[in-house]
């Protein structure tokens, strides 16, 4: 287990490389620069400002000390937020970002769950239908139509009233600020969530084990529990896990719509205005969260699934 | 195409016939194909059938109503120059937007985007995830360790930032974007076609086309590729919904197609500015696209259930 878990780590480093050298190269290639503005600076202003953040220097040359530094810990200075360097940019987005996101992953698996367990045992009945038809519904009406017209209804039609809530902004993380934004962000994952728990759980009921349970004379409650239920959770802890790192890593839209100031938001601002360092910041923060939580991921199977053994 | 695993299927029914007059009873009975058998489940699920027609006709009207109305997407008003409610008189079915731009023209060319890159995004993630895929599956050793460690790195990469990376990078061209987008939605397709294609590559039809002299490249295409279509057929309509949402999400940031072209993500985005004052330009759209995800969502579920008959 260990040796796997280190083996897995250790390839993790060059998978990270590759990521880190296609976005900085890529950000390069991208047409205009940080310093573009709608009235043309002097070229000696530019020069010098280019010179400052090391601009004029060949690709490779940056490309390098950009690995260099990346060593050190050192993530540059942000181009655009001018003073401040990416790591405290990060430092400030990230913990908005990731309580969002681990609020509306709580929300989602704490609905989506039960939601699918229940149109599993229920299949085929009306209340199936219902639960799969309002699950699809999550998925297929976008959080961007959701966010604007849960702030429509909660900011405007229901302003004078107990129900008004904030539609926009952090608050230094207030209370009635989160709740929208966390259920905009929880109610598509509700929605596969369940949907996977119900297809997951009706396969599992089938197999030849939870038949063996059954004939036992188990109550059909403790072999649920019991027997079928941790298998049956196989895809969906599958599906949590690039969940987890969409959640975690802002949901762009959200925090755009909301007006919130986590990572998502600077790093789509960073690509528009070029920010390159600020990009890649974001961009191997959030790879590296892939790769940890892949990691999670599959040390979660062995637990569930006895069959699966690492070594 | 190959037969062989369908007459597999076929004779294994007939085994069970007992005497000849139910012999000569079969006899009378027309072969059906897989195919035709999968059409016949299709047609006896009602959601899927209703989701298939509701997008034939959505994609008709968006592609062919724009030449009955008396507006064009960017064409504005100059008598209006803001947001109106639906007028006959004026020519705008469903009012205007802020700019006043014809609301209907405007949905209309949307639409022609989001199914657009919907089938051509798709297209291209399909023509790389088969083929490496397929590639993988069949040839094994190294290729396919190769490949699928490559697959592997891609995983772990989140895509949602290379595909905005992409966007910037693109200058957002319109056609560029379709490629964009493929490029990373062909990841799971290659999964699925490597693991059909691994249980396929030893039965006998495959090793009877070999034995023919059938090259590699040959085999693949002419009956591999066959005869993986059907898991590929339900992976793709599932595919199409989550690429026109990944279009209009980034339309929505302002990272899609550029006015004064719309697509239905763009319209939200514009419809959420002014929501509190016409609604209906935030409706209007995010219905149009919610109708269209949910029906492919729905012909997708059915496809899968006419084609793998296991799960039913």
């Amino acid at each position: 287990m260990w040796a796997y878990f280190t083996r897995r780590l250790i390839i993790a480093i060059p998978t990270l490389w590759v990521v880190i050298t296609v976005a900085f190269f890529l950000m390069r290639l991208a047409p205009g620069g940080p310093f573009d503005q709608e009235a043309p600076l002097p070229p000696e202003i530019m020069a010098n400002l280019k010179a400052a953040y090391g601009l004029d220097q060949p690709l490779w040359w940056q490309y390098f000390n950009y690995l260099g530094n990346l060593l050190q810990g050192d993530f540059g200075p942000s181009f655009k937020y001018k003073d401040f360097s990416v790591t405290e940019l990060i430092g400030q987005g990230f913990p908005v970002s990731i309580q969002n996101g681990a609020a509306a992953l709580f929300i989602a698996i704490l609905f989506g769950i039960p939601l699918g367990t229940m149109a599993a045992l229920r299949q085929n009945t009306g209340a199936d239908h219902a639960a799969m038809t309002v699950a699809m519904t999550g998925i297929v009406v976008p959080n961007f139509v959701v966010g604007p017209l849960l702030a429509l209804i909660f900011g405007i039609y229901l302003r004078d009233t107990m129900f008004a809530l904030p539609v926009a902004g952090w608050n230094n993380g207030a209370f009635p600020n989160r709740i929208l934004p966390v259920i905009c962000l929880a109610l598509p994952f509700i929605a596969y969530i369940a949907r996977i728990t119900r297809a997951s759980l009706i396969e599992t009921l089938r197999t030849n084990y939870v038949r063996t349970a059954r004939a036992k004379g188990l109550p059909f409650r403790m072999v649920i529990l019991r027997h079928a239920f941790k298998s049956a959770m196989i895809p969906v802890v599958t599906y949590l896990g690039p969940a987890t790192v969409f959640l975690l890593t802002g949901s762009m839209v959200i925090e755009t719509i909301f007006g919130l100031p986590g990572i998502g938001r600077y790093f789509v601002q960073g690509a528009l205005n070029r920010d390159y360092t600020l990009v890649m910041g974001v961009t191997i923060l959030a790879a590296s969260m892939v790769i940890f939580i892949n990691l999670l991921v599959d040390m979660t199977y062995a637990w569930l699934d006895p069959k699966v053994r690492y070594e | 195409m190959s037969d062989a695993p369908m007459n597999e299927r076929r004779s294994g029914a007939n085994l069970s016939v007992p005497n000849a007059d139910a012999l000569d009873k079969a006899a009378d009975v027309e072969g059906r194909s897989l195919w035709q058998d999968a059409f016949r489940r299709l047609q006896a699920n009602r959601a899927a059938m209703i989701s298939a027609i509701v997008l034939i006709v959505l994609a008709f009207i968006c592609f062919v109503g724009p030449a009955f109305v008396p507006w064009s997407y960017e064409e504005i008003d100059w008598d209006i120059l803001e947001a109106t409610p639906p007028n006959f008189e004026t020519g705008h079915y469903l009012g205007t937007d802020s700019l006043g731009r014809d609301l209907l023209a405007r949905i209309l060319q949307g639409g022609q985007v989001s199914f657009l890159v919907g089938i051509l995004a798709t297209s291209v993630a399909l023509v790389i995830g088969v083929a490496v895929g397929a590639t993988a599956g069949f040839m094994g050793g190294r290729v396919d360790q190769f490949l699928m460690r490559f697959v592997d790195v891609m995983y772990a990469v989140p895509l949602m930032f290379f595909i905005i990376i992409l966007m910037v990078v693109f200058g957002r061209n319109f056609y560029l974007m379709f490629l964009a987008i493929g490029f990373v939605e062909w990841l799971t397709m290659s999964r699925i076609v490597r693991g059909q294609t691994l249980t396929l590559k030893n039965k006998e039809f495959i090793e009877a086309a070999r034995a023919s002299g059938g090259s590699t490249a040959s085999i693949i295409l002419r009956h591999i590729v066959p005869n993986v279509l059907g898991v590929v057929i339900v992976y793709v309509t599932l595919t199409i919904p989550q690429v026109i949402l990944l279009e209009s999400f980034l339309s929505f940031l302002g990272l899609g197609v550029q006015p004064p072209m719309t697509s239905w993500g763009a319209l939200i985005a514009e419809g959420a500015q002014e929501m509190e004052i016409t609604p209906r330009t935030l409706i209007l759209p995010a219905v149009c696209l919610s109708t269209t995800l949910f029906c492919f969502n729905f012909l997708g579920d059915g496809l899968r259930d006419a084609l793998d008959p296991k799960d039913r």
